[in-house]
């Protein structure tokens, strides 16, 4: 079966078609086109003008990149929530005029569940994982438990990549802030502390944040401070995520998000996997980031469980939690 | 001695060992490679510490914690009683209605008991509480610390209604006997601490 999908959750619109091989997920192309706002961060009506606008060419583009045909695509997915309203129903738009002139099903689904089914579906070995999930809107640590994808610990304010553009931004960095925060980290040397603060499995972001700030105007070196920024945040996320594991009782941690690209927190997370005898995996960079690959891929797998959505039903959801999504292709 | 690892946490390894002839449990601290030294030494020290102090100060007030025996802040051992009982995590979804109702509301009479002292355990899930001779045994305070807020208290309590949604979601009743023993005990105005949950669930995402 070949599935269609489209991300349009925040500032990237994606395009990615996908074939299942003998249950696991072949990826035939993955175009991504990404919103850079002149300054400051995203602006959702902007980011939803930004999308509407190359939708068409980028659906034409990833169709042709995988040398496929329009009558070849059998499902047309599409990221139904969580995610900036505007955004989120354009690319909707999107996906059911395409589905209704290629008459073909379509379906909606949760954008940080395909972030954990891409996972599973593409990296060699993991099948149960406990996801580290860390981009700019969303931080949490989900796992399969009960019937469901659940939230073990998840921000109680901020997502970690907000944290960094919000500090970012007051220092006059463009966004996304992420990687100019790590190359600017790797020149610190001193270690200022920093509150560091988890509650369960929970963490919150706000009080570092501040704290953070203050000590740069305190005088302190942007280095030394995008260092200890960064050190305590993802000392803060490995953290959670390994009592997660040591909770659930799973063997392996996946990462995911844009925040994953970043190679400090990938080597913590790997540095506790291998600490506690468990495996590590992240997928590749264009299907750690959000696009249209891993949509498609959770769309197959709903479809192919036997589930079927009507238009009426394909309303968006900016609130769609990642533990409403009744998970019907696990046994 | 003969060292035996009764349970491998995130945070520390708890063994089986005897002290001035008792046999009791190790809690030690481990190091960990994935951060830098300052932060490690900083949290191992510092929840040893706190840890120790609110067991203490826990089992003065009448809540059920292990007898402690020994601290170490350099090492990060805590030593203290071994509690042969059940994980209330193993147990709570085995038991029937009406028993986990006693259970749950055992639960929520521990906490405020706590919480009428200021204490607040900052992990309060069904893996972090031992049944033992009909009590509630509360462990693992390493995240606690002593607090006067009612939003640290409704965190607290927040904690444990998340740990009920995701391993004993079958059972979406326990929470609420939970909050029934809570209000007997509580001293304060229950109300205003049940209120700020519902306030910090609605402050996450996607609420």
């Amino acid at each position: 079966m070949i599935c269609l999908g489209i991300e349009g959750t925040a500032h990237s619109i994606g395009v990615g078609l996908v074939r299942d091989i003998k249950k696991s997920c072949q990826v035939l192309s993955n175009c991504i086109k990404t919103y850079q706002p002149e300054h400051g961060g995203i602006h959702p009506r902007e980011a939803a003008n930004h999308h509407a606008a190359y939708i068409a060419d980028l659906i034409e583009t990833s169709v042709k990149k995988a040398n496929m045909d329009f009558a070849a695509i059998d499902l047309i997915a599409f990221s139904q929530g969580p995610g900036l309203g505007p955004c989120l129903r354009t690319a909707a738009t999107a996906a059911r005029a395409l589905a209704l002139s290629l008459d073909k099903p379509l379906i909606g689904v949760n954008h940080c569940v395909a972030h954990l089914e891409i996972g599973r579906g593409t990296v060699r070995g993991c099948t149960d994982p406990v996801l580290l999930y860390v981009s700019g809107a969303n931080t949490q640590v989900i796992a399969f438990a009960e019937g469901k994808y659940r939230v073990f610990g998840e921000t109680l304010d901020v997502g970690i990549g907000n944290c960094l553009d919000k500090f970012g931004r007051g220092v006059g960095l463009d966004f996304p802030c992420g990687p100019k925060i790590e190359e600017l980290a790797k020149k610190g040397t001193c270690y200022l502390p920093l509150p560091y603060s988890i509650k369960g499995m929970d963490i919150a972001f706000s009080g570092l944040l501040t704290a953070a700030e203050n000590i740069l105007q305190r005088g302190e070196k942007l280095e030394d401070v995008c260092y200890s920024l960064q050190e305590t945040t993802f000392a803060m996320l490995t953290e959670v995520t390994e009592r997660a594991m040591a909770h659930t009782e799973k063997k392996e941690v996946l990462l995911g998000g844009g925040v994953a690209s970043n190679k400090r927190l990938r080597e913590m997370v790997q540095m506790m996997a291998r600490d506690r005898g468990a495996a590590f995996f992240v997928p590749s960079k264009d299907l750690c980031v959000d696009n249209g690959a891993m949509i498609a891929w959770l769309g197959f797998l709903m479809y192919d469980s036997g589930l079927r959505m009507s238009i009426d039903e394909s309303i968006i959801n900016q609130r769609f939690r990642t533990d409403m999504v009744e998970v019907t292709w696990r046994g | 001695m003969v060292k035996k690892i009764l349970y491998q946490g995130a945070e520390a390894e708890i063994c089986l060992s005897t002290y001035m002839g008792r046999s009791v449990v190790k809690k030690r601290r481990i190091s960990k490679a994935y951060r830098i030294k300052a932060i490690d030494a900083q949290l191992i020290a510092s929840r040893t510490k706190e840890e120790a102090k609110l067991i203490a100060e826990s089992r003065i007030h009448g809540v059920a914690v292990p007898l402690l025996y020994d601290v170490d802040l350099v090492g990060g051992v805590i030593t203290m009683e071994y509690l042969a009982g059940d994980r209330v995590k193993d147990i709570l979804n085995s038991l029937d209605e009406s028993e986990r109702k006693r259970i749950c509301v055992k639960i929520g009479e521990g906490i405020a008991r706590l919480h009428n002292h200021d204490i607040i355990h900052g992990d309060i899930t069904t893996s972090n509480m031992i049944f033992l001779h009909d009590r509630i045994h509360f462990i693992d305070f390493g995240l606690g610390c002593k607090n006067i807020e009612i939003e640290a208290k409704g965190v607290d309590l927040h904690v444990l209604m998340e740990a009920f949604e995701s391993t004993h979601s079958k059972y979406a009743s326990c929470f609420r006997y939970v909050v029934e023993g809570y209000s007997k005990v509580y001293q304060g105005d229950a109300s205003l601490v049940l209120k700020k949950i519902d306030e910090i669930v609605r402050r996450g995402r996607y609420r």
